[in-house]
């Protein structure tokens, strides 16, 4: 048996004969616990009647696997077009946080602090409020357009300050540089920093999309008609909530499962050629056959 | 600017709900939150195992999804947790109340466990290894050298996952519980002609609320630190 964390954690040693017999006891009883919990929450769902097979029947019938197709096709929609135009407003608010003028800098500041502090439901409701009280569109398009400028403000106000960080993240020498053979500010931050920095962000802007795809469900609030919303419907007609939510939760982390494994692949590449100094293997060669 | 004081009583109610909210979903949290830590770097596989599902279970679904299956989907199993007593103080602990907050308290769980667990992972290996190596006991260091240093870089973390669920607490709109954003959206539907006066006043409630979590963080941090 291989010793469970060895060196992984400060907390215990490797463990000796005696202690692995007490680990597998512990086992064996959070083992009989857990099986316990599962077979009382599927006896609970039995006498609840949530496997009757009407429920599958009504399930697996008619339109219902459209509906949700199209509440996905929604929530991708809708998520899409946040995240694009959070990356966005962030990097705008990124560069006028890093400002030399106090002018930008400070209202930027304060508009990041704003939207990080006000829950993103409240923002969506204001949102939709004053769409619907200027009569910019009709009502679906309104709920759309404020979850979307919701999560545009709220994700770019996150996504700012990891962008700040990223930036701030490499090394003075490589803006000195740039400044010592006269790049402008502009040329500095542009050609120089943000190209590095962008080794930095990508796997956050990616682990960022995991937020903005679960919070598209409050899109529901203002009724737009994205996945969420679609499974209240479809908890109607096969007449259980229990099972249509389990399906939504499911539907859910299968999509962010996608995007985070993207994200470790990610992490991964970039994290190959750690830090600005450590040039690839091939760009060197490349570099020594055109001396 | 009326509106906000004309139904003042009305949005300080829907704030204590707020309140009421995130103190028994931040106990829910803080604990089974711990409970999750320590099957994580605990000893047992299998602990480790289901520590790790739940947090990557809870972390990708949204809390609306969790909050929508705790009040609509468990009356279908007959659970019915109803705390409304009369017409006193707990007519506002209905079963919806009492759904969103278990769920925004699981959910939360979720991400303290993390924050727990990234603090003590944050401590070197040599701390525990030069502890063991003078002759502290299991318990002797843990309570010596590894708690008091991964306290120390918990408190930040931790106070995210707690501002990120007072936050959150506005989900539980959607479910229909009468906490501070409803009221925000039913006051701003009557009316609309102070949409801008009600959203600035709501959301400087809740920035007050996230400030207290914030301060009482930064407090306890300060006095922490070494020299």
């Amino acid at each position: 048996m291989t010793s469970p964390a060895l060196g992984a954690t400060v907390l215990f040693d490797a463990p000796g004969p005696r202690a692995q017999l007490r680990y597998r006891i512990y086992t064996i009883v959070f083992a009989v616990v857990l099986v316990g919990l599962v077979a009382w929450i599927l006896k609970k769902f039995n006498d609840g009647g949530q496997f009757e097979s009407r429920i599958f029947d009504r399930l697996f019938a008619g339109n219902v696997w459209n509906a949700i197709f199209d509440g996905i096709l929604k929530t991708l929609e809708a998520a899409a077009l946040g995240i694009i135009a959070a990356v966005v407003v962030g990097f705008a608010l990124a560069m006028g946080r890093l400002s030399d003028h106090r002018w930008v800098r400070v209202p930027a500041t304060a508009l990041v602090e704003f939207f990080r502090a006000v829950p993103l439901l409240l923002l969506i409701v204001f949102i939709f409020y004053f769409m619907e009280r200027v009569r910019a569109f009709e009502t679906s398009t309104n709920g759309l357009f404020a979850l979307v400028a919701g999560l545009m403000l709220y994700n770019g106000a996150v996504l700012a300050e990891v962008f700040r960080a990223g930036i701030n993240a490499v090394p003075k020498g490589q803006s000195e540089a740039a400044y010592a053979i006269g790049f402008r500010k502009t040329q500095v931050m542009m050609v120089v920093l943000v190209p590095q920095a962008v080794r930095f962000m990508l796997p956050a802007i990616i682990s960022q999309c995991v937020v903005v795809l679960k919070d598209t469900s409050l899109g529901s609030f203002v009724v737009y008609p994205e996945l969420v919303r679609a499974m209240k419907a479809i908890a109607t007609f096969i007449g259980s909530s229990l099972i249509a939510y389990l399906l939504c939760a499911l539907l859910f982390i299968a999509m962010n499962s996608v995007l985070s494994l993207l994200a470790q692949w990610l992490h991964r590449r970039m994290s190959r050629s750690p830090k600005v100094i450590a040039v690839p293997a091939e760009a060197i060669e490349e570099a020594a056959r055109v001396e | 600017m009326d509106v906000l004081w004309e139904f003042r009583k009305a949005i300080l109610e829907a704030f204590g709900v707020t309140v009421e909210m995130t103190v028994f979903a931040g106990v829910i949290a803080l604990v089974f939150g711990a409970f999750l830590a320590a099957l994580r770097v605990g000893p047992i596989p299998l602990g480790r195992a289901v520590g790790t599902a739940y947090v990557y279970t809870v972390r990708n679904t949204p809390l609306l999804v969790i909050m929508l299956l705790f009040a609509f989907g468990l009356p279908q199993l007959g659970i019915r947790p109803d705390f409304t007593v009369g017409d006193g103080v707990l007519t506002r602990w209905n079963s919806f109340f009492t759904f969103a907050t278990a769920a925004l308290g699981l959910y939360t769980a979720a991400f303290v466990c993390e924050a727990l667990r990234s603090g003590i992972n944050s401590i070197p290996l040599g701390q525990a290894e030069a502890a063991r190596s003078v002759g502290m006991t299991f318990t002797q260091t843990l309570r010596n050298v590894i708690l008091p240093q991964a306290f120390r870089a918990v408190i930040q973390p931790l106070a995210s996952a707690l501002i990120a669920m007072t936050k959150n607490s506005s989900v539980a709109a959607v479910v229909g519980v009468t906490e501070a954003t409803f009221q925000m959206r039913k006051l701003t539907n009557d009316h609309q002609g102070a949409l801008f006066a009600l959203f600035i006043g709501f959301a400087l409630g809740y920035m007050v609320l996230v400030g207290l979590i914030a301060f009482v963080a930064h407090t306890l941090e300060r006095r922490v630190r070494v020299a």
